[in-house]
């Protein structure tokens, strides 16, 4: 035990900032893919509707691992090969990001337009007959209380793909349990080994989730 | 009552899966060489690609020197195993938690192993690591390395000639778990260069293709492969997978096994 610590332990620590790193670019753009794809499907468009139901429908019918060769392999491997003349090369940072983007980002749309829908219809009624435009009933009204509602849900997100972050590891990204396979590998003490990484693990979210329930008991003065 | 059937029925279930299990892979057979006295089923762990040692063939059998190696140990010595293909890593970790009995995955005997608790067979084939890179790539040494990034496999012997060669010649090493990602992250272009075990290399490169070749000179001092296990007490596995080998390099079985999967 201690003398993963010892040894391997700012390695460790390191791989630990990656994971982090990963999760945080990769939760960034998932929020802004959610909010652009939440907010399409509850717009009063049909193509829009469908568009973002068809965005959902493809992402979680699909396994991030599956996503992350994907990405990393196969994308560049169509646009240099199949088609030809390109020269598309994605770092395993990169690849990470989009795949933490598109997997998380599907299922924050869903959030984000369940949230806005749990909102009483008669709220958006009563802004509009009080002159409010739509976009500006949206902003002022709706979303402030539909994102009250959300915040659990998000908390919730935010938790489950930092542990996807973990997928990652197939594509050689030197995040916490590919390091973790390095070190037991060389030192052949996986108990001590993986018990380090699960408690790493814990830590940070035991963190973010007592964190963000004072976020929610803030934001939740008043109702 | 419903909890009752549904007991029921998840022993039916587990006893099917058992019987299967045991049916599909398990080698049941003993010769008049056999020495091993007990009924017990070897649980033997590998690798999931590895070609040619094992791998899986077009017709979806898992196939490759080792598995044909350690079929004829067993047919020799009379003993049954079943095969778990868990992957490299995966393999080594399943039989230090005593899930697996055995690892036969194309493993170099070394000193370091040994001395953390690895304990080898006689060595059954020579192999050194060397690198590799894209076939249209004008990498030709170590040297022409530097600020790229090389792909090894976790925990294995090209991962520790890569990395006593990273820092002189500045290039990084990054992990994956199997011999194909590897190829496939040379070929696409996500590294610059592969280290692994030459044989593997030579045989995927002249049987699949893919678009790979070796760099003369970057090899290191060959290694013998042995099957090992991790804990003293299969002790017995090891002296009949000696003794079943040195029947089957007598009797030629052997030689087969090789030419079969290396054509020489």
């Amino acid at each position: 035990m201690f003398k993963i610590i010892t040894v391997y332990g700012l390695m460790l620590l390191g791989a630990l900032g990656r994971t982090l790193l990963l999760a945080l670019l990769g939760l960034f753009f998932a929020c802004i893919i959610g909010l652009i794809f939440g907010i399409m499907g509850v717009l009063k468009n049909r193509a829009c509707n469908v568009i973002s139901q068809i965005f959902v429908d493809v992402i979680r019918g699909v396994p991030m691992i599956v996503l992350a060769f994907f990405v990393y392999f196969g994308v560049p491997y169509f646009f240099n090969t199949i088609i030809g003349g390109f020269n598309v090369g994605l770092t395993a940072l990169q690849a990470g990001t989009i795949c933490l983007a598109l997997n998380c980002g599907a299922y924050m749309a869903e959030i984000v337009r369940a949230g806005i829908q749990s909102v009483d219809v008669g709220q958006m009624e009563a802004a509009r007959s009080l002159g409010l435009t739509y976009g500006m009933a949206m902003r002022k009204v709706v979303l402030p209380q539909a994102i009250k509602t959300m915040i659990p849900t998000f908390i919730n997100q935010f938790i489950i793909t930092l542990k996807d972050t973990s997928i990652l590891s197939v594509i050689g990204f030197p995040e916490l349990v590919n390091t973790a396979k390095n070190v037991q590998a060389n030192t052949f003490m996986s108990f001590q080994t993986w018990a380090i990484v699960g408690v790493m693990y814990l830590i940070v979210i035991t963190i973010l989730s007592r964190s963000a329930k004072m976020v929610e008991r803030r934001l939740s003065v008043g109702r | 009552m419903k909890k009752r059937i549904l007991a029921v029925l998840m022993a039916v279930a587990t006893m099917a899966t058992m019987v299967g299990c045991g049916g599909s892979s398990a080698a049941e057979t003993s010769s008049d060489s056999a020495q091993a006295s007990s009924d017990k089923t070897w649980i033997i762990a590998t690798d999931t690609a590895f070609k040619p040692f094992e791998y899986t063939d077009d017709n979806g059998d898992f196939v490759g020197i080792d598995m044909d190696i350690l079929d004829a140990v067993a047919k020799d010595q009379g003993f049954k195993y079943e095969v778990q293909s868990l992957g490299w890593d995966a393999a080594i970790a399943a039989c230090q938690a005593g899930q697996a009995d055995g690892l036969i995955a194309g493993a170099s005997i070394t000193d370091e192993r040994k001395e953390s608790g690895w304990i080898f067979s006689d060595g059954y084939y020579d192999a050194n690591q060397s690198m590799a890179v894209e076939a249209s790539s004008d990498i030709a040494g170590f040297e022409d390395l530097k600020g790229k990034s090389v792909a090894v496999k976790t925990g294995s012997m090209s991962a520790t000639y890569a990395e006593g060669l990273a820092s002189e010649y500045g290039f990084t090493v990054t992990y994956f778990e199997d011999s194909p990602t590897m190829y496939q992250a040379v070929v696409g272009g996500q590294v610059a260069a592969v280290f692994d075990d030459t044989p593997i290399m030579a045989s995927n490169i002249k049987d699949t293709g893919i678009a790979m070749k070796l760099v003369d000179g970057t090899g290191n001092d060959p290694a013998q492969y042995g099957f090992a296990v991790f804990n003293a007490d299969n002790q017995e596995l090891v002296d009949m997978f000696n003794k079943g080998l040195a029947n089957i390099k007598a009797n030629g079985t052997y030689d087969e096994i090789v030419a079969k999967y290396l054509g020489e």
